[in-house]
């Protein structure tokens, strides 16, 4: 136990670096690129001597070493700044936004490791048959889906002609959203309120996002399931639970499953950077008010500290699940050394 | 006697003839995945072959707004219908695989280019130069790079190059964690020793002894490295940063057709959808096919 906690912190000291040198990377990225957000803000043709007072409202007539150091001094008081645009935090709108985000990042990886997991085991336990190639076309074909072209494909069938299944938003706009309690996931907002017509209504929006974006990542894990499980279902004591006269249903999604689980985990937090920027995209497509539709806006007003935020908060999103995920690992695999 | 059959075992026509035959035994060899490498090499044989010679295909110009009515579903004379401006989308398609080839390539050329020297030098220098230039890669490959990539198109502006860009940075890391790895591991290799023995200069291990053995998995790294540039690519024209309008680009007719889907305009999103499928598709299967045959090992993959 001592030993995960140092293994912990060891990590957690471990993620420094690399966040610092992504923020340090995107504030140069932002300042050496052209475009600046008092001209996003006033238009090009604002008189100098008006852009020149708002530069200094603003600190950016500074060096841009100073302007480094003042960011870096705001972060390490866990402060994001404010926004150089609106008269508000960074903090609030990637409050309100990132909820929605994260809601539809884990219904979407749900959805993935359901589908994902049981295709691939399906397909190892049927190995070399028409149903295992099938299902492994299907794993390749669907990697290569851009994931808002799938999303268009499933607003156009289920939304457009059949008429199911809302395209767009996180909750009908007859359903007062400041009914909800304030956690700004809605699910569990409307849960809490007891108000179940509201919580159906915003599980029917999530069904196409979270599908959309679960469908598009499947593929690596029916992939990499299919893989592991072929490899355990070779081992010796699968074929101890064979010889026991054990179903084989039961070997195969019980025994053989379990253990070929740990990789897939690790995965998962692999690709949860990909997860991250099909969500992005999952949001452009069905008009979800999330981060991704928050970065894009604020990119095209070069509203610079917001956009640092939007990027510290994702970096920092990455960094947590896969510390997550390697504690996990740590903790279910004891032949895990740390 | 002897000579004239060793010159006729390098004669031209037996090499054709020998490599026919290769082609053909190899499909017992390696099976499914031959015909997986074929059937993505004639994909990309065809889109090349589109984006190159596109007048031969495409009915009309992908700019020309008189070809029609608006907004007509596929039928005679359009077989994939017109778009809002009543423009061709078959033409607009053709031509649109240039835009996209060319970004992709161009892109995955570029960071092949900056990440293959740096990983080779990092993994075989070692020392502080290694740790520093590992963790600036790895920082950036840990991140979503359509996000990173997002950020450089919106700041750059919309345009080709800038695209190109765009999407080269987010891939640098890719080649260099690859090549890094394949340089420590061959570094260790006899053959390298070997060479140092006879004191061979460093330059000449690098490039004549560890080089040409590191290449051989980044080519199949590069092909799949150009399906992803392709989504890459795609995805930030989508959400409007690629490219100025008046270039035909499958990633900006999606986002167009985006607006008219509540209508019902099927076709309009299905195509420009299917053909950036279909193109990183094919260069999937190249990169899967290809690292079956050139490398057995990761066959259980």
């Amino acid at each position: 136990m001592k030993n995960l906690l140092r293994y912990i912190i060891t990590r957690i000291f471990l993620t420094i670096p690399m966040l610092f040198f992504l923020l340090t990377l995107v504030f140069i990225i932002l300042r050496i690129m052209p475009g600046d957000p008092v001209s996003a803000m006033l238009g090009a043709h604002a008189p100098e001597s008006v852009i020149e007072q708002k530069k200094e409202e603003l600190g950016l007539n500074k060096p841009i070493g100073a302007q480094y150091i003042d960011y870096l001094n705001q972060l390490i008081h866990f402060d994001l700044g404010d926004s150089m645009i609106f008269k508000q935090k960074v903090i609030v709108p990637i409050k309100e936004k990132l909820p929605a985000t994260v809601e539809l990042t884990v219904f979407g990886m749900l959805f993935t490791l359901v589908f994902g997991v049981f295709l691939g085991a399906y397909a190892a336990s049927k190995r070399r048959t028409g149903r295992d190639f099938s299902i492994r076309l299907y794993a390749n074909v669907v990697y290569c889906i851009p994931v808002y072209w799938m999303g268009l494909m499933l607003q156009l069938v289920f939304g457009v002609w059949l008429g199911w299944l809302p395209i767009s938003g996180r909750v009908s706009p007859r359903i007062l959203v400041s009914t909800f309690e304030n956690t700004g996931f809605y699910t569990i907002d409307t849960l809490l309120s007891g108000d179940l017509h509201a919580f159906i209504d915003v599980m029917i929006h999530l069904i196409l996002p979270s599908v959309t974006l679960g469908i598009v990542l499947s593929g690596i894990f029916v992939r990499l399931t299919r893989a592991n499980m072929l490899d355990v279902l070779r081992s010796e004591y699968i074929l101890a639970a064979r010889a026991r006269g054990i179903p084989e249903r039961r070997v195969v999604y019980k025994h053989a499953l379990k253990n070929a689980f740990i990789p897939i985990l690790t995965m998962m937090g692999l690709q949860f950077a990909l997860l991250l920027a099909g969500a992005i995209l999952t949001e452009m497509t069905f008009s979800w008010p999330g981060m991704g539709r928050l970065l894009m806006e604020r990119i095209y007003l070069r509203d610079y500290p917001t956009i640092q935020g939007v990027i510290v908060v994702f970096a920092l999103f990455v960094s947590l699940v896969s510390l997550l995920v390697d504690i996990i690992y740590a903790i279910i695999d004891p032949r895990v050394k740390y | 006697m002897e000579n004239s059959t060793e010159a006729s075992k390098y004669s031209l026509s037996s090499r054709v003839g020998r490599i026919f035959k290769w082609f053909i035994t190899a499909n017992k060899k390696y099976g499914a995945e031959w015909w997986i490498l074929i059937a993505g090499a004639l994909i990309i044989l065809f889109v090349t072959y589109m984006a190159l010679f596109p007048q031969t295909l495409a009915p009309y110009s992908p700019l020309d707004q008189n070809t029609g009515p608006q907004l007509m579903p596929p039928g005679p004379g359009h077989p994939m219908g017109t778009d809002n401006l009543s423009r061709d989308i078959l033409s607009r398609m053709i031509y649109g695989s240039r835009t996209i080839l060319g970004v992709a390539f161009a892109a995955a050329l570029l960071s092949s280019i900056i990440g293959i020297p740096l990983g080779l030098i990092s993994g075989f220098i070692g020392g502080i130069i290694d740790r520093i230039l590992s963790l600036i890669m790895d920082s950036v490959y840990s991140f979503p790079g359509l996000i990173l990539a997002i950020a450089f198109a919106a700041m750059l502006g919309p345009g080709v190059v800038n695209i190109t860009l765009a999407v080269a940075v987010v891939y640098v890391p890719t080649y260099f964690r690859l090549v890094r790895g394949q340089t420590l591991s061959i570094k260790e290799e006899l053959y390298v020793e070997a060479a140092r023995a006879i004191g061979a200069r460093r330059s000449v291990i690098l490039g004549k002894y560890i080089f040409p053995n590191v290449i051989a998995t980044v080519v199949v790294v590069f092909s799949l490295n150009i399906a992803d540039a392709i989504m890459t690519e795609a995805a930030l024209s989508y959400i409007g940063l690629g490219l100025p309008a008046g270039i035909p680009d499958w990633g900006m007719d999606l986002s167009m057709g985006k607006k008219f889907l509540p209508s019902g305009t099927w076709w309009m999103i299905t195509f420009p959808g299917l053909m950036i499928m279909i193109l990183a598709l094919g260069f999937t299967m190249l990169g899967e096919g290809l690292s079956e045959i050139l490398n057995p090992r990761l066959l259980e993959r």
